[in-house]
Formats: structure tokens, sequence, C-alpha cells
């Protein structure tokens, strides 16, 4: 030990390591351009996701020379979110579902972006529903809302037809869900219907059958307060739905526990008939969980009691950690990335153009988040790049109009939708669930956090 | 690998006691001196790297997430002091309850099947004379899936539909298809039987090396009492291991006590709760209900998590230090 050339190594080797983890920290120059980091595409989307981002990333440079674009793999994910923002890993720019939009400006985690919307003249534009999702209590506005969807029953054409159904003439009411559910699943032994329980996401399509069949599960006091209605008529009788189809015709399949993900791959694989999710999800099923194109319908959710269609989407946001001219190099790169495809006829066509050439999905029916008008428009312009299979999303493209989109629900929205997750998943676990307590016990505890 | 931190050697200088009449600055001096040529100066170069590492990456983190529990933070501003807030809001949480008893739950059903079941098939292979490479390869096999594909793998084989592969098994006999993982009454049980099966490979891997150490005298002894096979295991062997059977015993606990992987990978903590334990609670608390806006409960309810298992552990010692030396 006392050899003095291994203290040498020794010390060679400790210094090493902490240059090494001295490395680990970001050290970005700066050569005259700003650089601005921007979500590109969750992990997994296919080479030629990546074709069409860089066209566009050359594109956007070239109009604007001054700003280096950085294309960062991005999905959104609630769980690692605060970590990477603290840890600085997560892009400058990034889109965040509406369901999350709220919990998010309360906890400091976005950039107030009032301002620069107001100078882009785009304030009074947006659909003020939408708007509402990312504006504070001040009236403070924290992103820009790109793209919009309805709920919509998207469901497998080649098991419709396997099970002797029409698919050009989808269910039109929950009587005719739950019947077409009894053929498929009797006919081809796959699940018939079914429905997200786990991860939040049963709390969420509970509350999206629920506004479907005129209930709510809460209701806005306009103070700041709310006040928990789930034990209402419309959740019950979406419960009392699942378990007729779950215990009497036994069509939802063998798996009761799915989230966002293993239902759209479980879908993907043809192992479900039909669920009900965001109208644009097609994007999704094609590109991250490869569906056969020829499989797929979607027709709009069944409506009843005057009900109406749970939206969302998700919103371009500014990481709040960034300084003044990143933040302005940001906003250029949302209104030229994400908005002004839905304004500008020369944007609206050089981005389906692109996006086709690489075999991106074009023409995916969303709700507008401006305008209907401005949306029909967009859809005109961008006509002869349209890839997605829209005839065989007819019912749904035609039938949208006629119903009326409903906000999620503000209060502590993720925390209420995890408190029905498990009242989901007791309904079709266990054939002596009692759905009155169930709801009753799980009003209580919503009203608890409610009023925290 | 076990990396056991040693203070800086203070042997050398403390062998060499210097004589009594020396002035002390000196006497400090030749101190140092002869500790750096003793090789303390080197000790503590090569000490350095894995002091600075364990420093970065578990105590500081231990230490701040001990202050983050008395803390409202969302990383980014700065926190805010919440006194025993966050202590309060968790104990009032109407989930910590089934959150606790799935995981005393879960924890005894890993008692009652994983820990015998490695003894066992550890002193069963100890006496096969040949291939005992091979049945410790076939043993250990588990350990080496990683353990998020295991889970995965076993997430198929519990599809339970008639034609799941534990299904069609059952089916050759006879007995009906399992719900498995999609009933309250099935999910835990299901999980402790893939754990058993992943963490298995390892206990048996540290009996075998136990009974190694057995004094073969010992059974020889015992043969010429005419004791029978059981009574060898029962009154030879199981007193020789417990030693180690204590420490087992005692590292299961602390283990089954943080399970988090199977409940958050084969069920979410469904259906209905039935497999939320308290790490998967934690989890939620800072991830997935509030998006980062509960690190401060989050951090509470891993404090008083450790506060319970330090004393269990504490306990558990003092009961069994009389029995445990061998």
């Amino acid at each position: 030990m006392k050899s003095p050339r291994k203290v040498v190594i020794a010390g060679i080797a400790a210094f090493a390591m902490v240059g090494a983890l001295a490395a680990c920290s970001s050290g970005g120059s700066e050569s005259g351009k700003t650089e601005l980091r921007v979500a590109t595409f969750p992990p997994g989307a296919d080479a030629a996701a990546y074709e069409a981002f860089d066209a566009q990333e050359k594109q956007f440079e070239k109009a604007n020379p001054d700003i280096d674009i950085i294309g960062v793999e991005y999905e959104w994910e609630g769980p690692t979110f605060a970590v990477q923002l603290a840890g600085g890993s997560l892009p400058d720019v990034f889109t965040v579902p509406f369901t999350d939009s709220k919990t998010l400006l309360e906890n400091g985690q976005l950039m107030d972006v009032t301002d620069e919307i107001e100078e882009l003249g785009y304030t009074d534009s947006f659909n003020p529903v939408i708007l509402d999702g990312v504006t504070d209590s001040e009236g403070r506005i924290f992103g820009f809302p790109r793209q919009a969807y309805a709920m919509g029953l998207h469901y497998n054409r080649t098991l419709f037809e396997e099970a002797g159904l029409d698919p050009d003439s989808p269910p039109t009411t929950w009587d005719e869900v739950r019947e077409d559910a009894k053929v498929i699943a009797d006919k081809t032994g796959k699940a018939g219907y079914m429905q997200m329980t786990q991860n939040n996401t049963g709390g969420w399509q509970l509350t999206a059958a629920t506004v479907a069949r005129g209930g709510s599960t809460q209701t806005d006091n306009g103070d700041g307060t709310y006040t928990s209605t789930i034990a209402n008529d419309g959740t019950k009788a979406s419960l009392e739905f699942l378990k007729e189809l779950r215990w009497e015709d036994d069509s939802l399949g063998s798996n009761f526990l799915l989230d966002w993900g293993s239902i759209n791959q479980e879908f993907a694989a043809g192992n479900i008939g039909m669920y009900t999710t965001g109208s644009d999800i097609y994007t999704a099923l094609v590109r991250d969980f490869s569906l056969n194109p020829d499989d797929y319908g979607l027709t709009v959710i069944p409506i009843e009691n005057d009900g109406g269609t749970l939206g969302g989407g998700d919103i371009a946001v500014v990481s709040p950690t960034v300084d003044e001219q990143t933040k302005a190099a940001a906003v250029t790169w949302i209104d030229w990335f994400y908005m002004q495809k839905l304004l500008n006829e020369d944007a609206a066509v050089l981005d389906a153009k692109t996006l086709a050439e690489s075999d991106q999905a074009v023409g995916t029916p969303l709700l507008p988040v401006l305008n209907r008008e401005a949306y029909e428009q967009s859809l005109v312009w961008i006509e002869p790049y349209i890839n997605v299979p829209r005839d065989q999303m007819t019912p749904f493209i035609e039938g949208i109009w006629e119903q009326t989109p409903v906000g999620e629900p503000k209060g502590k929205t993720q925390e209420i939708y995890a408190l029905l997750d498990p009242v989901v998943q007791a309904v079709l676990t266990d054939q002596n669930a009692d759905i009155d307590a169930l709801l009753a016990q799980a009003d209580e505890e919503a009203q608890a956090l409610l009023d925290e | 690998m076990t990396l056991t931190a040693k203070p800086p050697a203070a042997g050398p200088s403390a062998s060499e006691p210097a004589p009594p009449s020396r002035p002390a600055p000196r006497k400090r001096a030749r101190n140092l001196r002869t500790w750096v040529q003793g090789g303390g100066l080197s000790t503590l170069v090569f000490l350095a790297p894995m002091l600075i590492v364990f420093a970065i990456f578990s105590w500081s983190p231990i230490v701040q997430s001990i202050v983050m529990s008395f803390q409202q933070t969302n990383l980014l501003d700065p926190p805010t002091w919440v006194g025993l807030d966050n202590f309060a809001a968790v104990l009032s949480d109407p989930l910590l309850g089934t959150a606790v008893l799935n995981t005393v739950y879960f924890a005894v059903l890993a008692l009652l099947f994983g820990f015998p079941l490695p003894i066992l098939v550890a002193v069963l292979m100890s006496e096969v004379r040949r291939g005992k490479g091979f049945y410790s390869a076939l043993a250990y096999l588990p350990v080496v899936v990683p353990p998020v594909v295991a889970v995965l793998l076993w997430k198929v084989f519990y599809d339970a539909s008639p034609t799941g592969l534990f299904n069609t098994i059952l089916g050759w006999f006879g007995i009906p298809a399992q719900p498995w993982l999609q009933s309250s009454a099935t999910a835990m049980p299901s999980l402790v039987l893939e754990a058993t099966w992943a963490g298995a490979g390892g206990s048996i891997i540290i009996y075998l090396a136990a009974l190694l150490a057995v004094p073969p005298e010992l059974y020889d002894a015992a043969e010429v009492d005419g004791a029978s096979i059981w009574n060898k295991i029962w009154h030879v062997t199981l007193p020789q291991l417990r030693g180690i059977l204590f420490i087992m015993l005692i590292l299961q606990v602390i283990a089954t006590a943080q399970v988090f992987l199977e409940p958050y990978l084969f069920t979410g903590g469904g259906p209905n709760n039935a497999t939320v334990t308290i790490l998967l609670l934690i989890y939620r608390y800072a991830f997935q209900n509030s998006l980062g806006g509960d690190y401060g409960e989050a951090t509470a309810l891993s404090v008083m998590l450790a506060v319970v298992l330090a004393l269990l552990s504490w306990l558990y010692f003092r009961l069994t230090n009389r029995w445990s030396t061998s």
C-alpha cells in the first residue's frame, strides 16, 4: 500500500470519476443561434416519422436562421414529468394532455404565455371551452391548445365481419353496443367490448360514459369550489351496463386490467371488438401499435338523455425553466409547427405534404381548437394528401357535429379518476359488487379531496 | 457484491504510542507522518471514490428525502415548510389501511411459501450425488431472467381465458380455469407465486453454501445414533443453519415490506385495490395522481416505512440474539 505508484493510480481513478460526474451536468454552448429543444415523438415511433420531422426542421430553420432546432424524443408521462422537468431533461417545447394541464399549471410547472398568445392574436380565436383548460383562476394562459378530440367508439371492422355484423352500420345506442358485443364474443371468442380500467384511465372512461348518458361527476360552483356528484344516474347506468356485459353476456373478454397503452395494443392486435377513446387515436394506433388500417372503424359514442361527448386534447407548452430568449424561440416554433397549419393554407399544405411523403397519418378526425369553419377549410386545403381511411370513419365524421363536447371535470381531475379506477375494476371482477355502495363511497372520498 | 465502508485505518498511529515527554504539536506531526507512511493516505484515496459515490447517490438522497417529508415542493420553486402536514395527510388517507393490510398479506404469504421452499430445495439438492451443478443452474435460472421480463412473461402465463397457459395446464387435470390476476381473491396469491419463483434461486444458493459448512462429523455421529433422515435435518441441519436462517428471514421481511415491482407491473394495484401495497401508494403519491405535486406525502410515507422497518429489525435482533449465535 505504500507504493507511490499505487497512490497515483488511485488518485487518477478518483479524479477521473469526479470528472465523469461533472461531465454529466449539461453545458450548452451558443453559436450565435438560440438552441431550442423540441419534443418529437414517443420512443418507438417509426423511422419515417423522424424523416418527416427532419424535413420540417429544415423548413423551419430556413425561415428562422437564428434558431437551432434540436428534436428530443418525448412522450407525455405523468410519473416522470416532474423529475424530468427538475432535472432539465425535458424539451423546451412539449405537449401535455388537457386532463393534466390544470394540475400542472396549479403546480407551477408550466410557463405563462398569456402575452405571447395575445400578441399573436389567438386569444379570441380559440374555442373558449378548450382555452379554459389552460387558464388559471386569474385568467393567465399557460399553453397553446393545438389539437382536440371528442370521445369516439372505435371498432374492429374485421371482427364485425367475422361475427356477421355489417361494419358500415356500427351501433348507435348502448343497447346496440351490448347486442353487437355479445355477437362478436359468441362468434369470434374475442372481447366484444372493453373499457380502460387502470392508471386513472378507468376513471377517465367512466366519466366519458357518464357524460354520454347525460350524467356528470362534478359540479363547478363557480367560486373555486366543486361538489362531487359521482353517485349520479349516468355513472350508475354506465356501471350497470358494464356489469351486464360482464356477468350476463360474458362479452368483455378475460383481461380487466387495461390502461391506455394496453387497450390500444389489444385493439390493434384484434382482441377487442369495440372500445371508447379519443377520436385522434388512429395516428398512434398505426404509428405506435402497428394496427392494420383495414381493421379500423370509428363512430360517435352513443348519446342518451341529452348527454354529450367528453372532449380532450393536448396543448403545446413551454418549460417554465427557460430564459426569455429561448421562450421567444419556443413561441415561434409552436406558432410555426402547431398553429399555422390550422390557419394558413401554405402552412397546412406543406405540413400535410411532408407528413404524407413519410407515410404519416394525415386527416385523422379531430375537434376544432379554433372553430368549425377554419377546421373544415383546412381539410379542403390538405385534401390531396389525406391518407387515413376517412370512409371507414364516416359515421363519426358526419355524426360528431350533432354532439355537444363536454369538458373534463376540473377539480382534482387525476385524483378523482384514480378513485374511480377501483370502482370500475370491482364491477368487472366481482359479480356481487354493490354499485350503489361503491359510488357512495367514491363520492364521499372525492368530496374529501375537493374540500382539501 | 457487498461494499462495507470502513473508517480510514487509525491502527498504525495507535500502535506506536509517542513518549509522554514530547510536546504536543510534534506529536501530531509525527502521527500524521506515521499515518501517511503506514498507508493511511492511499487507503483514503482508494476509499474516496466509493465514499463520494455513496455520499452523492445514497446518503444525500436519504437525508434529502427526510427533509422533503416536512416540505411542500414541486422541485422547481423554493420548497415551503409544512411541519407535520404531510404525515397527517398520509395517515388520513383511506387507502393507507388497505395498503398496509395488503403488504402484510403479501409478506405473510411470501413467508409461508417463499421461506421454507428454498430451504427444502437446498437440503434436497445437497443430498443429490450427481448433477449438482445442473440442478443449481436450474434453480438459479429465474434469478438470471430480468425481473421485469419475468413479470411480463408471467402476465402472459396468467391469461385468465380458458386458453391461457396456466389454465390450459389446469384443464388437463380437469381443474376449471382460474381468474388469476383478474379477481381480488386470487390476484395477491398470484403475485406471491411469481415472486417466490423469481426469488427462490438466490436463497437456494445461499443455503447450499451454508450447508457445505456443516461439519460432516455431525451427520456421521447422528447416523451412528441411528437417526433417520428427518431426524438429521431437524436435529443437525436446521440448528447448524440457524444463524443464516434468522438473517434470511429478516431480509425477506424487509424485502416483502417493500414489494413494488409485482403489483406495479402485474395489476397496477387492482383489481379494486386488492394489490395496492405501501410502495405502490408511495409511487402514486409522488408520480401518478398529483404529477409531482406530492413529493412531501410520498417521502413522509417512505420515512414512516423506514422507521417501522428499522424498529422491526432492531426488535427482531434483540429477540433472536440469544439463539442466532452458533
